[in-house]
């Protein structure tokens, strides 16, 4: 009993420890301040793995959901005979929510799990600690070209998610459900403002972009240098940014649309 | 890869992300440049606004002219007071114009409208309407014409 008492504690323990270390591990990593001539060809390089080789899940889910979002919402609108919103419902779902949501759970699948691997198996392959021999700091030549390239790249592809969305949409709806292609721009243009919804939308993926890369890199470094560490390190990576996701979503879309 | 080659992709993908974000800015959101135009600012007093919400859009003749601002209740005569912005190009609104809560559709948003008064004189900044008209409460029309029929 005293022990069960005692290894919860020690669980406490060592989460609150664990967000300590993460703290601690970001203010390393941006503390630092980055050398242009060395930093940008390293950002460039990681900029084309997370962002330029996500491209292709993230536009085809994207016109997928778009396409989806139309004939779902056709069948209802229909009902009421206002299948001319049909616009302004893709439109304000995508930019709104499932855009930066679901970019952030692909993006944590593709590009969050890769990275916790690979700076896994740096660590435990001893790269990272042979680069401190030498005078080299990973937090700076490793992790921190990793962490600026999910931070940029995800409200970029969030973005691209957004329109390819609407064009699958506007593909499903108008060309094949035969909506009248004025009212559905008309109704979206009417409907979406640039700054209360397209701006928020990029709020909320500049976020997840912030804490998909931050827990994918934080777990890499910290995880147990063994090919057990490195496969719990990269399934908790996913399972952490996934339930991050969504939990700040709530909270950024209570805050910002919460007064409507 | 050659890092050139890095680069170029890179940058593709950055243009590709502005690119989506103007799109999203002109062909979604509508945003027009002049958005930033000038306008004044105008009053009415409703009894009841029905599903008025800010950011509504008020119109003329099925044009829309301005937006609606804020909507709060004056405690002294307990009627809903409505700012509303109005777009400095539409400067000639005749003072004896009455504002009217109309609805787009059968179950669309509530706007405001504005039927067109007489009066040689036009509103200015801070003016109220001195009629208005309000939403037309459906619940209330139905209770009203059933009440009615149980009178006879």
């Amino acid at each position: 009993m005293i022990e069960r008492i005692a290894a919860f504690g020690r669980l406490g323990l060592d989460t609150v420890s664990s967000f300590g270390r993460s703290g601690r591990f970001l203010a390393g990593v941006l503390g630092g301040v980055p050398r242009p001539a060395t930093g940008f060809p390293l950002l460039m390089k990681q900029l084309y793995a997370v962002g330029v080789l996500s491209l292709p899940i993230i536009v085809v889910s994207g016109l997928f959901i778009g396409m989806v979002l139309a004939l779902q919402g056709y069948t209802i609108l229909s009902d009421y005979g206002s299948e001319a919103a049909i616009g302004q419902m893709i439109a304000l779902t995508l930019v709104r929510e499932l855009g930066p949501v679901v970019t952030a759970l692909l993006f944590a699948g593709r590009a969050g799990s890769a990275l916790t691997a690979e700076i896994g198996l740096m660590k435990a392959t001893e790269q990272l600690s042979s680069m401190e021999m030498m005078g080299v700091d990973p937090l700076r030549r490793v992790v921190a070209p990793r962490l600026w390239a999910g931070f940029i790249a995800m409200p970029v592809l969030a973005a691209i998610f957004s329109v390819i969305g609407i064009w699958g949409g506007m593909l499903v709806g108008v060309d094949w459900l035969g909506v009248f292609e004025g009212s559905f721009w008309g109704n979206m243009q009417s409907s979406v403002d640039f700054v209360d919804d397209v701006l928020n939308g990029m709020v909320k993926s500049v976020v997840f972009g912030f804490v998909c890369t931050w827990i994918a890199v934080y777990q890499g470094y910290d995880c147990v240098p063994t090919s057990a560490g490195i496969s719990s390190a990269t399934t908790k990576t996913v399972v952490y940014s996934s339930l991050a996701v969504l939990g700040l979503d709530f909270v950024l879309t209570a805050v910002m649309f919460g007064d409507f | 890869m050659a890092q050139r080659t890095t680069e170029i992709l890179v940058g593709l993908f950055m243009i590709a992300g502005i690119a989506a974000l103007l799109v999203l800015a002109l062909q979604v959101s509508g945003l027009s440049p002049k958005s930033a135009e000038s306008t004044y600012t105008i009053y009415a007093n409703f009894n009841d606004t029905g599903g008025l919400t800010p950011r509504g859009r008020v119109s003329m003749a099925g044009v829309t002219v301005g937006t609606i601002e804020s909507i709060t209740l004056n405690k002294e005569t307990f009627q809903a007071r409505v700012r509303m912005s109005i777009s400095s190009d539409v400067d000639n609104i005749p003072a004896d114009s009455s504002a009217v809560i109309r609805t787009s559709g059968l179950l669309g948003e509530q706007y405001i409208d504005i039927s067109i008064g007489a009066e040689v004189e036009s509103l200015k900044e801070g003016d109220t309407f001195y009629s208005t008209q309000s939403a037309m409460n459906l619940e209330r029309l139905i209770s009203n014409f059933a009440s009615g029929r149980a009178g006879n």
